[in-house]
């Protein structure tokens, strides 16, 4: 009991200072993910092996309380067929909000919160977390990379050195990305060919992270690729509107100036 | 309603006259929409139009949002992912309004800035600087009180920083402080009041841009000569002004257009590039983040703030001679709120008879020193404060009081201004031939 309290309290700590020590000393791979950039989109295979990643492995001690098990099924995430959304939510139990019973879930749930306390919620840790700080402070690295938020994850997950330390009665592993060098998540979560994915993916640590990242950036932010479809409609549209604009501006102000030409 | 002599709204007999005789309401939009506008108006005339559409933007989707917010410490953060996740267009609405924040502050500096480079502070037009810097002021109290409602770790942390600077105020202080947030500490009396008046304020700023407009259509619009126009006569006007339709209107929305093509990209690609992502995190009271910081566009005064430090002498002086009554903490908050201060007060500090800096060639340096300070003071409010970063922003800090309370009212009398054109026709000819010439 003890043993789980202190770990809570240690990573509630830990949890904190994540994201502004994200930025300094801790080290974050860039991983060229296929989603970057305007024109970047998920990829579907790649967001079910990482959904399959999450549920065998992760899902053990962390929730993705926001996150509506139905979702999966929606156009821009993994888009399981409707029937692998049912049977999946079947596996999962909840906690009823009006009778306030545990119950079989349904697709309209959401994902079941943490299980071990101090497991953060996952729902939004790929934008709770930023990579590419700097130079200088001016966040030019952000612009040109991209925030860094799965990057970090990734970065997580591949940067365990093996090494153990005890604080206060708990035991904490060494991490390169983790900020202060230590975490309280273990180096043993996750290893190579832990989990079979069905495609014929190879089970390789980087494998496992690179696909569970992007997972976890698809379930932060469900609606990326309306979001980006909608700022290229606006773009595209406001460009028609300025030309159109530039022109009437020229033809109106033609007959009160012209450009001097000596 | 302007003092320069131009055609005002005929009604045509029968319903117009009739209702024109009841309520003068279609004279009135005629009037300010056909108002001779100096003709010479430059590129960086166009930031009204774009700060008026921002605040028409963040009403708009403010109260799509509040529609799907629940302003309660433990329902807030959840909403805030549910708007994001099931509202229908709700990850446009919430994106468009917390980066609408960005390019509201970012036209409002634009539209500072013009004013003190082109003196249109100066008198005539006091009036509507003053107004400008209140509804400056409450865009900040605005943007700051919305930052907290998404209820993430900065938000709660920077409500507990900035409410905490009341505390300061000697006597009243705590007393005030407590008021203000509800209870003892940032909580759920905080948030409510918090979002009361985050859905308040912007009405009350809107009121004031109306009246922000009716004084600078009482004075005419300043330009970029600085010289006025020439009210002799109509037709005398008419050599140095356009009407405000369709001339202006046409020119404004062709920038606000390409402004907002940027805007976009902004919201539908990198939506939080400007935001901190410790506020994607819940808010919790017991875990302080490492770095507290505002977002950007409060990041010159947050460094101002920051500056002036008990190992600064002027504040040990202020501390000796008011026997400790004004330490380290209250010299800060005293010289945050003055670094606005003195900026409203510009039209009484600068002694220069000539308005625009364009014919001020001293002026000129020190008002690029300005621009640059300000943009050091943004950097040195973002860093973690370390002893270079603090002298920086100390010396940045002095140069922006610097800046008012000695550069302003001395370059009036040490320098010498250069000729400025006779009339806005003459710069306007200097710049464009007529074709009918």
């Amino acid at each position: 009991m003890f043993r789980k309290i202190a770990i809570s309290a240690v990573s509630a700590l830990t949890l904190m200072t994540g994201a502004a020590m994200a930025a300094e000393g801790a080290k974050t791979v860039d991983v060229a993910f296929s989603f970057q950039g305007p024109f970047g989109t998920f990829d579907e295979q790649q967001l079910q092996r990482g959904l399959q990643v999450y549920t065998e492995v992760c899902s053990a001690c962390h929730g993705l309380k926001f996150l509506r098990i139905g979702a999966l099924a929606e156009e821009g995430g993994p888009r399981l067929p409707e029937e692998q959304v049912k049977a999946y939510a079947r596996n999962l139990t909840v906690v009823d909000k009006d009778t306030g019973e545990e119950r079989v879930a349904t697709p309209a749930d959401l994902f079941p919160a943490n299980v071990l306390a101090g497991a953060p919620d996952l729902s939004v840790m790929a934008k709770a977390r930023a990579g590419f700080s700097g130079p200088y402070g001016l966040g030019t690295n952000q612009l040109l990379k991209g925030m860094g938020g799965p990057e970090h994850i990734y970065s997580i997950l591949i940067g365990f050195t093996g090494e153990e330390i005890e604080q206060a009665g708990v035991t904490l592993y060494g991490n390169t990305a983790f900020p202060g060098g230590y975490m309280a998540m273990s180096n043993l979560s996750l290893s190579a060919d832990q989990v079979t994915y069905a495609d014929g993916t190879e089970g390789t640590m980087e494998n496992y992270s690179e696909d569970v990242s992007a997972f976890l950036m698809w379930a932060a932010e469900p609606k990326m690729m309306v979001r980006k479809q909608s700022g290229f409609k606006a773009v595209i549209l406001l460009g028609l509107l300025s030309v159109m604009l530039y022109l009437t501006n020229k033809k109106l102000w033609a007959g009160v100036k012209s450009k001097k030409t000596a | 309603m302007s003092g320069i002599p131009h055609d005002h709204y005929q009604p045509k007999p029968g319903f117009q006259t009739w209702l024109h005789s009841r309520l003068p309401i279609v004279g009135l939009g005629y009037d300010a929409l056909t108002i001779p506008t100096p003709k010479n108006l430059n590129w960086m005339w166009i930031w009204g139009i774009v700060l008026t559409f921002c605040l028409a933007m963040q009403i708009v989707t403010g109260i799509v949002l509040a529609m799907h917010y629940t302003p309660n410490t433990a329902l807030a953060f959840a909403s805030v992912e549910h708007i994001m996740r099931d509202v229908n267009g709700g990850v446009m609405l919430r994106y468009l309004h917390a980066n609408g924040a960005s390019l509201f502050f970012f036209a409002v500096y634009c539209h500072i800035f013009r004013s003190l480079y082109y003196g249109s502070y100066k008198a005539p037009r006091e009036v509507t600087w003053i107004i400008g810097m209140i509804i400056y002021f409450l865009m900040i109290v605005t943007a700051f009180m919305g930052y907290v409602l998404p209820w993430g770790q900065m938000s709660f942390w920077g409500a507990t920083v900035i409410t905490g600077l009341f505390g300061a105020i000697p006597g009243v202080g705590t007393a005030l402080q407590e008021w203000l947030l509800g209870g003892f500490a940032v909580d759920n009396a905080t948030l409510n009041r918090f979002f009361s008046l985050h859905y308040l304020l912007p009405f009350v700023i809107t009121g004031l841009v109306g009246v922000h407009i009716w004084a600078f259509h009482t004075t005419g619009n300043n330009n970029p000569t600085g010289v006025e126009v020439r009210r002799g006569s109509k037709e005398e006007a008419e050599r140095d002004t356009l009407p405000f339709w369709p001339y202006f209107v046409i020119k404004d929305l062709l920038a606000l257009s390409l402004i907002l093509m940027v805007f976009f990209a902004v919201v539908g690609f990198m939506p939080n590039f400007l935001g901190h992502p410790d506020n994607y995190i819940q808010a919790n009271p017991l875990a302080t983040p490492a770095h507290i910081v505002p977002e950007w566009y409060l990041l010159p005064f947050y460094a101002i703030l920051r500056a002036f430090d008990n190992t600064v002498w002027a504040v040990q002086l202020v501390q000796f001679l008011t026997f400790g009554i004004v330490d380290a903490k209250l010299f800060g908050v005293l010289a945050m709120v003055s670094a606005i201060l003195v900026m409203a007060m510009a039209p009484w500090l600068d002694t220069s008879s000539v308005r625009s800096g364009r014919y001020r060639p001293m002026f000129k340096w020190w008002f690029a020193i300005l621009v640059v300070d300000f943009v050091v003071l943004m950097w040195v409010g973002s860093q973690a404060p370390s002893g270079l970063t603090g002298w920086i922003g100390l010396i940045a800090s002095t140069y922006w009081f610097a800046y008012f309370l000695v550069v302003l009212p001395l370059l009036g009398v040490l320098e010498k201004p250069l000729l400025q054109p006779a009339t806005i026709e003459d710069d306007f000819k200097s710049h464009y031939a007529n074709p009918a010439e």
